[in-house]
């Protein structure tokens, strides 16, 4: 299963780099710089996915009890900042060319930003607690509340640029966008899901045997 | 009254009797805001118009700053004699302990924000005493939002050895939106708007207040019990 | 009334409680004999429902320890180092919350006649700060018994306690044993703690080392029982 997930995400990875960098047109405004959005795009939204899969865990952690749920929440929090903080580089690399400055606060970057400390945050959390079935539960809780905090934050912030000063803020993508680019988009988001969920498997699997050893050595007088 | 409510009220009441009995650290909060409004005077100089556009902001930065504070005090307060595990020995609801928790860190926030708003008005010499009633409005909700979530946070941290930075790192960025709607509405208060520009933000605040109400009285046990 | 098989409580690598069995019926009292780190303390706040366990279950008047805490915590009382009071009330505020904590209005006077009983009259009215540790330890003894619990979780309740305090919980234990109470008292030193008990265990290690009738043992057979084991794993 493992080596199934590995070998997709790789191929995905491949076509998604060559689709990107190759076949998708050149964007007519500006130029080869949106390339970036090949990786920008797709990084957020696996962001999410491992946001959303934070929250899942983290309630059927509270539930259950199961501390399976508990390692799908850790794997998932560390992808999550991983992806976000990605989003966050491929964002100021594509604003400098584009916005002339690597850091605007613009919506967008602005609430990623926010979540990206939040999750931060998070390990933070799950690092500075001994005990780990108190970290479990801690961890769950603000994987809750954090994720509940997503849409807040997203709105707010959103409100917060535009009814300042409206419509100034660029917006990278064109509204409707050339079905060449969506397609090679969509095989990126694609390869980037598969990358997550092949590494979040790994991860989970790390920490299962982590926690087996832990056990074995308990066990024994 | 119900058993819910009784408990709410108690701990509620018991948090008010040890603040007003221990009185340096309720002092201690007022003499912070104060002094915080000083600091703001000598980091932005001493012109009026600068400081009347910068007011909404400072008002919720001396609010939550002195709001962590208050936080990490309500609940340093349980750690001392193991409170904390005799809070959760009784058989009570433990989302009503939340509420009483809650009250109470809302009710010492509040009293500072009263004291911090006076004496900008005095010390800065500002007119803004017809706004008071609306500005009071803004921080009961915006304080609200933010004990909401500070009183789980700090329930958390209470238990763990890096409290003191751990709370404020965690719960900042949580409540950036309760932040942005406050210094909005706050803004809109001191320079007498009607409401119509204002309700799209009290929106955002009261459905904050709500979600993490709903949130906090079904997690603390978790937090509590952990 | 206390029924616990297997208890096991790990704190990361480290374990606090291995495979704790143990039985204490209506009207008896338990005595766990055992050295600082010897697991103790954790069994305490295992069977108070303070902490959860790792393996194994336990049941204190037909309730399960982890699903039902909340009819388990309406029957316990905990008394021990940790006092639970609020340093800046009063004794009668302190038990006035606990009251209402518990969901019950606060009764003035069943309260001040529990303050009465550990010969606090006439400190009902000092912040708990203002009094010596000995009648802060009577404050929460008092605090126990306004609970009326059926079980009582005694942790090193007698150490640092001065003759009269001393006197005062060894007569409520009576009272309460013959009430058909059931309680576990934890201690390190073969002291008065013993002189109440029924059923004497050792625990070394998170273990149960041994376990016996109080009646069957004679002083220095207890002595050599505790010494012996806790020289084993020291």
């Amino acid at each position: 299963m493992h080596r199934f997930l590995g070998g997709l995400a790789v191929v995905l990875l491949a076509l998604g780099l060559w689709t990107g960098l190759g076949w998708a047109p050149r964007d007519a405004v500006q130029g080869n710089v949106q390339r970036i959005m090949y990786v920008h795009v797709p990084a957020i939204l696996t962001g999410y996915v491992a946001i959303g899969l934070v929250l899942v865990a983290s309630v059927a952690y509270l539930w259950t009890r199961r501390s399976a749920w508990d390692r799908v929440a850790a794997a998932s929090g560390e992808l999550a900042v991983c992806f976000v903080g990605l989003t966050l580089a491929t964002g100021s690399i594509w604003g400098k060319p584009t916005w002339g400055t690597w850091w605007t606060w613009d919506a967008r970057l602005t609430s990623t930003a926010l979540l990206f400390v939040i999750y931060l945050g998070y390990l933070l959390l799950r690092s500075v607690v001994e005990d780990p079935d108190r970290a479990a539960t801690y961890a769950a809780v603000l994987g809750i509340i954090g994720a509940l905090d997503v849409p807040i934050i997203h709105f707010s912030v959103e409100w917060w640029r535009t009814l300042h000063q409206p419509a100034t803020v660029l917006k990278p993508q064109a509204p409707s966008m050339d079905p060449v680019m969506l397609r090679a988009l969509l095989v990126n988001v694609a390869a980037f899901l598969a990358a997550f969920a092949y590494l979040a498997a790994r991860r989970y699997r790390l920490l299962a045997l982590r926690a087996e050893a832990l056990a074995r050595l308990v066990g024994s007088p | 009254m119900s058993s819910f409510l009784r408990t709410a009220v108690a701990v509620f009441w018991k948090d008010l009797a040890v603040e007003r009995r221990a009185k340096e650290g309720a002092n201690a909060l007022a003499f912070f805001a104060i002094l915080l409004l000083f600091l703001f005077y000598f980091a932005l100089g001493p012109d009026s118009d600068r400081i009347r556009a910068a007011l909404p902001g400072l008002f919720w930065l001396a609010f939550i700053l002195a709001g962590v504070l208050g936080l990490g005090r309500a609940f340093a307060l349980e750690r001392e004699n193991d409170c904390l595990d005799g809070l959760i020995l009784a058989p009570a609801d433990k989302g009503a302990i939340y509420l009483g928790k809650l009250a109470g860190t809302t009710a010492l926030m509040l009293a500072m924000e009263v004291v911090f708003i006076t004496a900008t008005g005095i010390f800065y010499n500002l007119d803004i005493w017809t706004a008071v009633p609306r500005l009071l409005l803004v921080a009961f909700a915006g304080t609200v939002g933010f004990a909401a979530v500070g009183t789980l946070f700090a329930a958390m941290t209470a238990q763990l050895r890096a409290r003191e930075v751990l709370l404020p790192v965690l719960l900042l960025p949580l409540a950036v939106p309760v932040l942005l709607a406050a210094v909005k509405l706050t803004d809109l208060a001191l320079a007498g708007e009607g409401w119509g520009p204002a309700w799209p933000w009290w929106q955002l605040l009261l459905g904050f207040d709500v979600v993490f109400l709903v949130a906090g009285l079904l997690t603390f046990e978790f937090v509590l019990e952990a | 009334m206390i029924q616990a098989e297997g208890l096991t409580k790990l704190y990361g690598a480290h374990v606090a409680l291995r495979g704790v069995t143990l039985e204490v019926p209506a009207g008896q009292v338990l005595t766990v004999l055992g050295h600082n780190g010897s697991g103790k303390t954790t069994l305490v706040r295992v069977l108070a429902t303070l902490a959860r366990p790792t393996a194994g279950r336990g049941q204190i008047g037909g309730h399960d320890l982890v699903e039902g805490r909340d009819q388990v915590r309406r029957l316990v009382a905990v008394v021990g180092h940790s006092t639970y009071l609020y340093d800046d009330l009063t004794p009668r505020e302190n038990l006035a919350f606990a009251e209402a904590l518990s969901g019950r209005r606060a009764d003035r006077r069943r309260i001040d006649a529990a303050l009465t009983r550990v010969g606090l009259d006439g400190h009902a009215g000092t912040r708990v700060r203002a009094l010596s540790s000995g009648l802060r330890r009577r404050v929460a003894l008092a605090r126990a018994m306004l609970r009326e619990p059926r079980v009582l979780l005694l942790d090193e309740a007698f150490s640092g306690l001065d003759q009269d305090s001393t006197k005062r919980l060894e007569d409520y234990l009576h009272a309460f044993k013959a009430g058909g109470g059931a309680a576990v008292v934890v201690t390190h030193s073969l002291g008065r703690a013993l002189a109440i008990a029924d059923l004497v265990a050792v625990l070394a290690g998170g273990r149960i080392a041994a376990q016996a009738a109080r009646a069957s043992l004679t002083e220095e057979a207890l002595q050599q029982l505790y010494l012996g084991v806790t020289d084993g794993t020291a």
